[in-house]
């Protein structure tokens, strides 16, 4: 039982894999962050954004299906932004009617509708780039690197190590119940109310189980000489070619946020 | 006046309660040799866990507890951690980082080496354990036995001058137990190993102390002790 659901890297030798994490995280933070600052319906830049999003997938060697479909997992978040449609003012395109209610689509709003849909998707194709070409620890090192609060990345470390642990552990726990869940006559199965409690109680054990957990981590941490610091190695310098790309592609993404405005 | 058997581990009237009142040590005294191998059997709750987290102060009862001429105080803890390998009966309480490197790592970097010792240092401990290949793996998918040769070179990359094991070979199969046992067996530092598994205790340690009840009962060569069966089940241990 070795479920590790926050594994979204993808093994691979593409340039993108091969391609320091640090860079990697900037560059896709710049992408982010120029997606969300391009005002709403310049089209021509979403497309050249697009573009850029379609190389890299290309380049990551994975498909741009591959991260298309990962990528519609971010569309029920954009359905928070459906509620633009009808509460912007302008012109009108379409009305429902609602019974006493009638909602009126406008033209701005749909505009900016589409374009945060749009948006929210270009952003999340590049975070799906990002985690699959990047093994967590690397990752992790980025941050660093990024001046991220070191107690922060190791706590994030400890719980990319320990999440797993935990669901297994939950695993085990409901097979154990679905082993003791027999029954004679009908459906079985108790109350709402009986299950529901069975639920709580399996929740709280699992918290019981995870405290006295991370207390022996602690007692493994102080034996090894933990002593409150966190150490770590000195981080590679990056090469020149890094440096390079990283202010190239820099340079790119400022000139098309330069020419959305 | 440190007597002569006590050069490697001494622990003297070792008293100790945990914080819900539980007695879990009685008074325990202790004498280990440099380069002695010595197994801590008894049945569970005997103390031998808690006996074993003393031995680099990760508890402190009343008593006394040194290591070589260190005695282990808050202001020897940084030496005596380093002396003192300790194997935790599960392996995922030990490798708790990302990766396999990143854990066999932990102590040296602690220990304030420089990075191309903590390397060199990793690779001989992994290699002593046959695992070089694993280092760069994610410990989380690795099986049970991969795990605790991991987590025992973990504490090798430290080069203790006392190794301390708690349960090494438990939920091991077969194969990975012989495989374990061969590769303690290679190892020189002085060893304490707690466990229920004493035919493990007949090939690795000549010497047997038994715990019950937070009291060494019994203290002697291995093969003496096995063969008292009366004095095995009094304690609730089975002749091998």
């Amino acid at each position: 039982m070795h479920s590790s659901p926050f594994d979204a890297y993808h093994p691979g030798s593409s340039l993108l894999h091969v391609l320091d994490a640090r860079v990697k995280l900037v560059l896709t933070l710049a992408f982010v962050l120029t997606v969300s600052l391009a005002p709403f319906g310049v089209w021509p830049v979403y497309l050249l954004l697009l573009a850029l999003a379609l190389s890299a997938s290309v380049a990551s060697e994975l498909g741009p299906s591959f991260v298309w479909r990962r990528a519609l997992l971010a569309l029920p978040f954009v359905l928070a932004a459906l509620p633009l449609l009808v509460t912007l003012r302008g012109a009108p395109l379409l009305t429902i009617s609602l019974g006493r209610w009638a909602l009126t689509v406008t033209k701005p709003g749909l505009e900016r509708f589409l374009s945060i849909a749009f948006k929210s998707w270009l952003s999340v194709q590049m975070a799906i780039l990002l985690t699959a070409t990047t093994p967590l620890p690397d990752l992790l090192m980025a941050m660093r690197a990024l001046r991220l609060p070191r107690l922060l990345v190791a706590i994030l470390s400890l719980m990319w190590r320990y999440l797993a642990v935990l669901i297994d552990e939950a695993l085990r726990m409901m097979r154990a119940r679905e082993a003791r869940s027999g029954s004679w006559v009908g459906t079985g199965g108790g109350s709402l109310a009986w299950r529901a409690q069975v639920t709580g109680r399996m929740a709280g054990t699992l918290f019981l189980r995870g405290y006295e957990r991370s207390e022996r981590i602690y007692n493994a941490m102080l034996a090894r000489g933990y002593d409150g610091s966190i150490r770590s190695f000195p981080l590679k310098p990056l090469s020149r070619g890094e440096r390079l790309l990283l202010v190239l592609a820099v340079g790119v993404l400022v000139l098309l946020l330069m020419l959305a405005y | 006046m440190v007597q002569k058997h006590c050069l490697a581990v001494e622990v003297r009237a070792l008293h100790f309660a945990y914080p819900d009142g539980h007695v879990a040590l009685r008074g325990v005294d202790l004498c280990v040799a440099p380069g002695e191998r010595l197994a801590l059997v008894g049945p569970n709750g005997a103390g031998k866990s808690t006996l074993m987290l003393h031995l680099n102060g990760i508890l402190k009862g009343q008593g006394k507890v040194s290591i070589g001429d260190l005695e282990v105080i808050e202001a020897n803890l940084r030496r005596i951690r380093a002396a003192v390998g300790m194997v935790f009966q599960n392996p995922d309480d030990q490798l708790f980082s990302p990766r396999v490197f990143d854990d066999v790592a932990y102590g040296p970097l602690y220990m304030g080496l420089s990075e191309v010792e903590v390397k060199e240092r990793v690779r001989r401990a992994l290699q002593q354990m046959y695992m070089e290949p694993y280092t760069y793996r994610t410990s989380h998918h690795l099986s049970l036995g991969e795990k605790k040769r991991i987590a025992i070179a973990t504490v090798l990359a430290m080069e203790p001058s006392v190794l301390v094991l708690d349960e090494p070979s438990a939920g091991l199969d077969p194969r990975a137990r012989r495989v374990l046992i061969e590769l303690l067996r290679g190892l020189t530092p002085t060893m304490l190993i707690s466990t229920h598994d004493l035919r493990l205790v007949q090939e690795i340690c000549p010497r047997t102390v038994i715990l019950d009840e937070g009291q060494a009962v019994a203290d002697g060569p291995t093969a003496t002790l096995l063969s008292d069966e009366a004095l095995l089940a009094a304690h609730g241990l089975e002749p091998v």
